[in-house]
Parts: structure tokens; sequence; C-alpha cells
């Protein structure tokens, strides 16, 4: 293959391939394996919803995903290109900062920097890390604060928002970085009841618009509503993958079906 | 009933004031120090490297769990000893207080930095920071501020352990009132002149180390 075909078919790997891809990722805390082979491969403008019980792995494969966690073997391949120091000598590797510019992460405990304003928490990526300047990176997350409504606030701190507010800040935080991926992990898992939709609804937008995205969550509903594909956890493996018809409304495996069943009622 | 006659020791105002002046000089160098000795000792301590923090934690250790006035006796008169040099009693008086207060400031710093929540370097990371800058821009601005009331107590406290020096002859306040009890035989006027001097300048500082605490907690 000639050097000029070669960078055409990357081109076109980066235009139609996945955009981001986990391949028989294993985890192991000491002596506890956590994940045990688990891949996903991840279309551009794809919703997939991680679900399964508590302790199965959904937060440790998320996290290896924007490489908060190392995987204990396994890659992580972003734009086709792998990540991390392991694969350092590779042709086209690429670097944890990369990934994680391009990738957001949206945590259950929000995790605002407290110190800063709604403003400053969403500003801080494109000043610091993207090295725009304050007037840019200001009109930016401006932009982002009204998308998730809550242009009235920039000059609020974190601790006078409520959970639902301050889950919109970090969603936006995110969004600031402009990620070509959004991981979000029970989102709305510390919300009080009456707060979970305004959170929900600013997601689902977002899959509306076409934001691929993994969705960690225990709502199953929202799970089976917007998501492209399901994917069920259980041990560290994948029991069951599919559109959300097949995994979630009609489970064929047994296991699966228990776990759903419960949340149905 | 005994007769107070401060005119006597007020004769000697100019030995009192360099007195305050080296005290004084004592406890800024000392702490400047000891700040920077602070920050190796606790970046040492975090560093991840078990060596390096092994040897931090020894010198930690050894100067928290031992007296100042030990401490000052041994480098004055035995350290030279094994060394086989001989150290001056000020470079003595000023390294010991340094490495002493250091040692507490590197245990305040690291305290601080620790108790900053684990989601907070996460969250950095997450929007793509390097660790240094998570450091600077997140986690320190944070960890300062629950730092620093231990901070300033720590170099309040250290005003007056500046008054051991004057056991290896540094000539601070209270070795001064010592030399002008020595003159006018007036050990009462003396040392009572010492003693208001202390206070006159701690009770500001710990008012205003008070208000400090209030105002951060306040704005929490
Ligand atoms: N840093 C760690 N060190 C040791 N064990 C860990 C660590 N992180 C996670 N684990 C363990 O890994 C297992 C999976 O945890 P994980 O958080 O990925 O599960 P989860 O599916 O997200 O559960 P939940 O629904 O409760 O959030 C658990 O047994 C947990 O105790
Ligand atoms: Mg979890």
């Amino acid at each position: 293959m000639t050097v000029q075909t070669e960078s055409a078919h990357r081109k076109d790997q980066q235009a139609d391939g996945p955009v981001l891809e986990a391949e028989g990722i294993r985890k192991a805390f000491g002596a506890l394996t956590v994940l045990n082979g688990v891949s996903l491969s991840l279309a551009r403008g794809e919703v997939v919803a991680l679900i399964g019980p508590s302790g199965s792995g959904k937060s440790t494969f998320i996290r290896c995903l924007n490489m908060l966690e190392t995987p204990t073997a396994g890659a992580i391949r972003f734009m086709g290109r792998p990540v991390g120091r392991r694969f350092r000598d590779e042709p086209g590797a690429t670097g944890i900062g990369t990934l994680r510019r391009r990738v957001g992460m949206v945590f259950q405990h929000f995790n605002l920097f407290p110190h800063k304003t709604v403003l400053e928490n969403v500003t801080e990526g494109p000043r610091i890390v993207l090295g725009l300047d304050a007037t840019a990176a200001d009109a930016i997350a401006r932009d982002i604060l009204a998308q998730v409504g809550l242009a009235e606030k920039e000059q609020a701190y974190p601790s006078h928002l409520s959970g639902g507010q301050k889950q919109r800040v970090a969603i936006a935080r995110a969004l600031a970085m402009r990620p070509d991926v959004l991981l979000l992990d029970e989102v709305t898992s510390a919300l009080d009841p009456e707060l979970v939709g305004e959170v929900l609804t600013v997601i689902r937008r977002l899959a509306n618009g076409g934001m691929t995205m993994v969705i960690v969550t225990h709502e199953m509903a929202f799970a089976a509503d917007i998501a492209d594909r399901v994917l069920f956890l259980e041990h560290g493996v994948v029991c069951a993958e599919g559109s959300p018809q097949d995994v979630l409304i009609n489970p064929q495996n047994d296991r699966v079906k228990a776990f759903v069943s419960r949340f149905n009622q | 009933m005994y007769k107070w006659d401060f005119s006597i020791v007020t004769q000697y105002w100019d030995l009192f004031l360099y007195g305050l002046w080296i005290t004084t000089l004592y406890t800024v160098g000392s702490i400047i120090l000891g700040v920077l000795i602070g920050m190796m000792t606790c970046g040492a301590r975090l560093s991840g490297w078990k060596s390096l923090n092994f040897i931090a934690r020894v010198y930690q250790e050894t100067f928290r769990c031992s007296p100042l006035l030990v401490q000052l006796l041994w480098f004055y008169y035995a350290f030279p000893l094994l060394v086989g040099i001989t150290i001056d009693n000020h470079v003595a008086a000023m390294l010991t207080l340094s490495l002493y207060v250091g040692s507490f400031y590197a245990e305040i710093f690291r305290g601080g930095i620790v108790s900053i929540e684990k989601g907070q370097r996460e969250a950095a990371a997450a929007i793509g920071m390097s660790t240094a800058q998570a450091m600077r821009r997140i986690i320190m601005p944070q960890a300062a501020k629950r730092m620093l009331p231990a901070f300033i107590n720590q170099s309040v406290i250290q005003f007056k352990n500046t008054s051991l020096v004057s056991v290896i002859s540094v000539s601070d306040l209270a070795y001064m009132a010592a030399v002008v009890n020595g003159q006018t035989y007036r050990p009462l006027e003396s040392y009572t002149v010492m003693a208001l001097l202390y206070i006159a300048v701690l009770f500001p500082l710990t008012q205003v180390a008070d208000w400090i605490e209030r105002r951060l907690r306040a704005s929490d």
C-alpha cells in the first residue's frame, strides 16, 4: 500500500469507522477481576445504554473508555487509533490527553469545581485545555449554558444550585469541550426524584441532536426510549446486547429478564 | 510589699526592641524556609515514590516527635562533633527552627491536599487537564483554603517557639530580657516587660487568625 492510499484509508476510517472502540477490556483490582473482556464499538451519533446489576462493572468500564481507569488488558481506540502509553510505539497511537479532550464525562456526583462560578466551571476546559481566550470561552460557555437552561445562573457558585442544576452545569462543562463522545455514569442517581426529569430532558435533546453517547443508567424506560443499542453487563462480561426492543422489552436471557422485570413493577 | 520600678528597666528599651527585632527576624525567616521545606516534604510524601516518601516521613516524625529545645541543643552542641565542623549559633538556630516548623507545615499541606475529594482530580482529568494543571487550578486553590487556619496557627506558635533560641545565645527577646536582668538585678520588671512584649505582638496576631478562620468558614 502506498503512503497516499494509506492516509486516504485512514481518513475514510475517521469519517465512517467507529468513533470509540473498546476491545477485550479486562480490569482487575488486585485479585478481583471486575471486567473480563468487554468490547464495544461506538459509531458516530450512536447512543449506547449500559445496564446491569450493582457491582457488575459498569462504572469501571465507562471509566476505562476515557482512561480514568487503566485497563489491565485490551485496547481503547479513538478514531481508529490505539490510546495509551502501552501503544506508544504503534503507528498512529494517540495520547490519553487527546482522548480526554474529545471524550467528555459526566459523573454521578457532579464533581463541579466548588471554588469556581458556573461560568468558570464551563470555561475552564476551553481556556486551560484548548487555549481559547476569555472572550471566546465565555461565548461558548454562555451558549451552552443557555442550551441547558442555566443562562441566568452563570455567576452562581455550585453550592447554591439544586442537584438537577448542578448536573446540568456538569453536562455543560463537558459539552464546552465540543466532545465527539459523551460518557454519562448514572447522572441522575444522586438526584431527588423530582429533579431527574430536567436532566433527562437535556440528555434526550443531546441524543436527538446526534451526540454520540454511552449512558450508564438504572432508568430503564429512558434507556429503552433513547438508546440505539443496549448492553447488559454482569460479572464483568456482556451478557446481552442488542436493540432496546430485544434486550429491555423482550429479553431472551433469563438473567436480563429477571433484572429488567424488577424495574418494570 | 515589692516596689515596682519600671524606670530602671525602661532605660534598656533599645535592648528589648533589638531582642524583639531578632525574634521577628527568626520567626519570619524560619517561616519562609519552613514553607519551602514543608512544600518539598509534602511533594515527597505525595510523589508515590516509596523511598522518597520514607525519607520524608523519617524527617517529619523526627522533628515532630522531639522537643524543639532538644533539637536546638543537639544541632548546636552534638551535630558539629558528629560531622567535625563548627556551626555558628545563628545558623544552628535558624536551621533548627526551619526544620522544626517545616515538619509541621508539611503535614498541614499534605492534609489539605489529600482532603480534596478524588472526584475533583477526575473531573479535571476528564476535561483533559494535565496533572500539573489540575493541581494548580483545581486542587491547590481548594486545599489552600482548608490549610490556611492550621497554617496561621502554626506560624503564630512559631513566634513563641523562637524564644528557645536564647539557650544557644541568640540575642532574641528572651535572651535580651536576661541581659537586662543581669544589668539591673530586677527580674520581676525585666521578665514582665518581656512577657508583655510577647503578648503585645501575639494577641493581635491571634485575633487576626481567628478572624480569618471565621471568614473562611462563613464563605463555605
Ligand atoms: N478502585 C477500586 N479498587 C478496588 N475495587 C474496585 C475499585 N473500583 C471498583 N471496584 C470494584 O469493582 C466492582 C465493580 O464496580 P463498579 O463501580 O464498576 O460497578 P457498577 O456496575 O458501576 O455498580 P453500581 O451500579 O453500584 O454503580 C465492585 O465490586 C467494586 O467494589
Ligand atoms: Mg457505578
